[in-house]
């Protein structure tokens, strides 16, 4: 697949927007806890980051698969990545179901104004006691007339706090598990809807993740996103979606990191010399670096493989586990030659090390990768 | 209203810039360039204007032929048609020479209401293009506005100076000069960059100008680089060692530099 001027021209852009709303923000952002989603957003969308692949008549750009995978490697380049996480959730992650099988109304009422950066929206799947089980969910849907009236706890949900509305996966009957679930949007104004914390979190400071609660909260029926009952498979879909957002992104990430590092260890003399004169640091450099170029190709076989409307899970899943675990190496490794500096929180390595352990566990840790992958495989993992 | 907006293709002042050797002029070929960014306050003031009311904007640009990526950039932002004028003999062109092409460019355009330019281009940074442009057109020039607004057939700028600001009044048609305080460009999104594939772009030469070649170029340039060095590297900052008396030293060396 061959990139044209057009995706130059909106890399530029997005990269432009990266470096001028983004990154001289983030360490304020860092400090506070959060950043501020309902004046950043807008200008995300402004780009057209929001909305890449959506139809024109609610806002989207109407663009296909390919751009969506230039915005998330740009993305992959904010020097805060619980931004470009944020980001991923309202484009990649909370949206594609409603985008996809949502009615004309709920796309008016829901999907216009994230597009638009106006509302801002999360993704309610993990639970206290269920992360990367979905079968054993236990918020229950409970019908009343024309009404879902919910109950349940949501856990480690980007964008808890600031969202507007969450795409909800609940259960709607009693069938247990995988059958009887269903994804309905849930406003955050809602009577008996709360957040009960904001979460402490290692890395990725600046995202507001939370536990939120759900108390005999009362939603329309009408809000429930394509079939009731088939939430499951629903959200599979959506999940691999988001796969495809971390295995873009982390190509950004790591592409930004080692050509900093590199520029750093040829300034940093050791010994009388370039750091970079090391045989060791340059080849293991080199090997980073032809690694992430291969994920990159990897990625545009994803890409076509999702333009062509064929069956991407196998392809999706072996670049969320590969980006996982080589953004983790390129983030120690950058870390490691910056020595003691790199250790410092003034220096980039320290928060990129602790952003990027998420990498091998949201958005299906890399054990699930891996039992999705041996179970195509024909094994009983 | 109609809005000509002049714009610049500049050499990348993220690249390592430099001159050709063989005869000083700024070297196009080695950086990637694009669209300067001083320009880009110009562009964005002109479509909020035109957003904000009727009218259409061009952007002119003169420049070799990778100088169409300084107009396709502007056409992504919102503008809605580019001409480019490119054209061997006006290789080296210094200001005089650049605003007679701008001038009889925009003649040719029409009879725009208002010529908006940026502060300066951010490669040769002479800032003199809009006010010979204005004296070639014949029109009011109001430089360095860091507001503008449109009321009736006039324009109200803000200048800002060291010790005050201004608001000056000029009746239309005018040319503006603005600084980068003005507003804050958008950026292309992925529609804009779509339509700007359609928006009609016109490349003219010279003679489409009825330009002499004998009024343009390097050799007939009023001004001319004679010599060029390279900033020479910064040096080696000193280095205190504190063996108990670092504070002192380094007041020391704040008052020899009389910083305090």
């Amino acid at each position: 697949m061959r990139l044209t001027d057009d995706h130059r021209d909106f890399r530029a852009s997005v990269r432009n927007f990266v470096d001028t709303e983004v990154n001289p923000h983030v360490d304020e952002w860092e400090r506070e806890g959060i950043f501020p989603a309902h004046e950043l957003f807008p200008k995300a969308a402004e780009v057209g980051l929001l909305g890449i692949e959506y139809d024109p008549e609610y806002g989207g750009e109407g663009a296909d698969h390919s751009f969506q995978m230039i915005a998330a490697e740009e993305l992959g380049r904010c020097d805060a990545a619980g931004v470009s996480m944020a980001i991923g959730v309202q484009s990649m992650m909370a949206t594609p179901s409603l985008a996809r099988l949502g009615t004309h109304e709920q796309k008016q009422q829901f999907l216009a104004p994230a597009i638009a950066g106006t509302s801002v929206a999360a993704i309610g799947v993990t639970e206290p006691d269920t992360g990367s089980d979905v079968s054993r969910l236990r918020t229950r849907a409970r019908r009343d007339g024309d009404d879902w009236v919910i109950k349940g706890r949501k856990l480690y949900i980007t964008n808890g706090k600031q969202a507007d509305w969450v795409c909800l996966l609940a259960r709607t009957s009693d069938e247990g598990g995988y059958k009887g679930m269903s994804q309905i949007i849930v406003p955050t104004d809602t009577p008996g809807f709360s957040v009960a914390r904001t979460l402490d979190k290692m890395g990725n400071r600046c995202s507001d993740t939370a536990e939120l609660v759900l108390d005999e909260v009362r939603v329309p029926v009408a809000n429930t996103i394509g079939e009731a009952g088939r939430g499951f498979q629903q959200q599979m879909h959506q999940f691999v979606i988001e796969r495809m957002f971390a295995a873009y992104s982390a190509v950004g990430a790591c592409d930004k990191a080692l050509a900093r590092t590199r520029q750093f260890v040829q300034e940093r003399e050791v010994f009388g010399t370039p750091l970079a004169t090391k045989q060791h640091v340059a080849f293991r450099l080199a090997e980073l670096q032809s690694e992430v170029d291969l994920l990159r190709s990897h990625n545009l076989v994803v890409c076509e493989t999702q333009l062509a409307g064929e069956d991407i899970t196998r392809l999706a899943s072996v670049a969320k586990l590969k980006a996982g675990r080589l953004i983790r190496e390129v983030a120690d490794a950058c870390l490691q030659f910056h020595g003691g500096m790199g250790y410092i929180e003034e220096t980039w390595t320290a928060r990129f090390m602790r952003d990027v352990r998420l990498s091998s566990i949201g958005g299906g840790a890399d054990e699930v990768m891996l039992q999705v992958l041996a179970r195509l495989d024909g094994l009983p993992a | 209203m109609n809005i000509v907006v002049c714009v610049k293709y500049v050499p990348d002042a993220q690249s390592d810039r430099t001159f050709n050797d063989s005869d000083k002029t700024t070297d196009r070929e080695s950086v990637d360039g694009l669209l300067s960014e001083l320009d880009e306050y110009a562009v964005e003031e002109a479509l909020k204007l035109v957003e904000a009311g009727e009218g259409e904007v061009t952007v002119v640009t003169v420049g070799p032929d990778q100088a169409a990526d300084a107009v396709k950039k502007a056409l992504q932002m919102g503008a809605d048609k580019a001409v480019h004028i490119s054209d061997e003999a006006i290789h080296g062109s210094d200001a005089p020479a650049t605003s007679l092409v701008l001038a009889e460019a925009i003649k040719k355009i029409g009879s725009p209401d208002l010529v908006l330019c940026g502060l300066a281009s951010t490669d040769g940074t002479m800032s003199v293009v809009p006010a010979m442009l204005a004296e070639r057109l014949g029109l009011p020039q109001v430089t360095q506005a860091s507001e503008l607004s449109v009321e009736g057939d006039a324009v109200k700028i803000r200048r800002d100076g060291d010790v005050a600001s201004e608001t000056i009044e000029a009746s239309l048609p005018c040319l503006v000069s603005v600084t980068d305080q003005i507003n804050e460009p958008r950026y292309p999104s992925f529609k804009g960059i779509m339509a700007a594939k359609k928006k009609p772009v016109e490349t003219w030469t010279l003679a489409d100008l009825g330009v002499d070649a004998g009024q343009v170029g390097l050799d007939n340039s009023w001004t001319k680089v004679l010599e060029f060095t390279k900033r020479p590297p910064r040096e080696q900052g000193e280095i205190v060692k504190d063996e108990g008396d670092g504070g002192s030293k380094l007041a020391e060396f704040l008052a020899s530099r009389k910083f305090i």
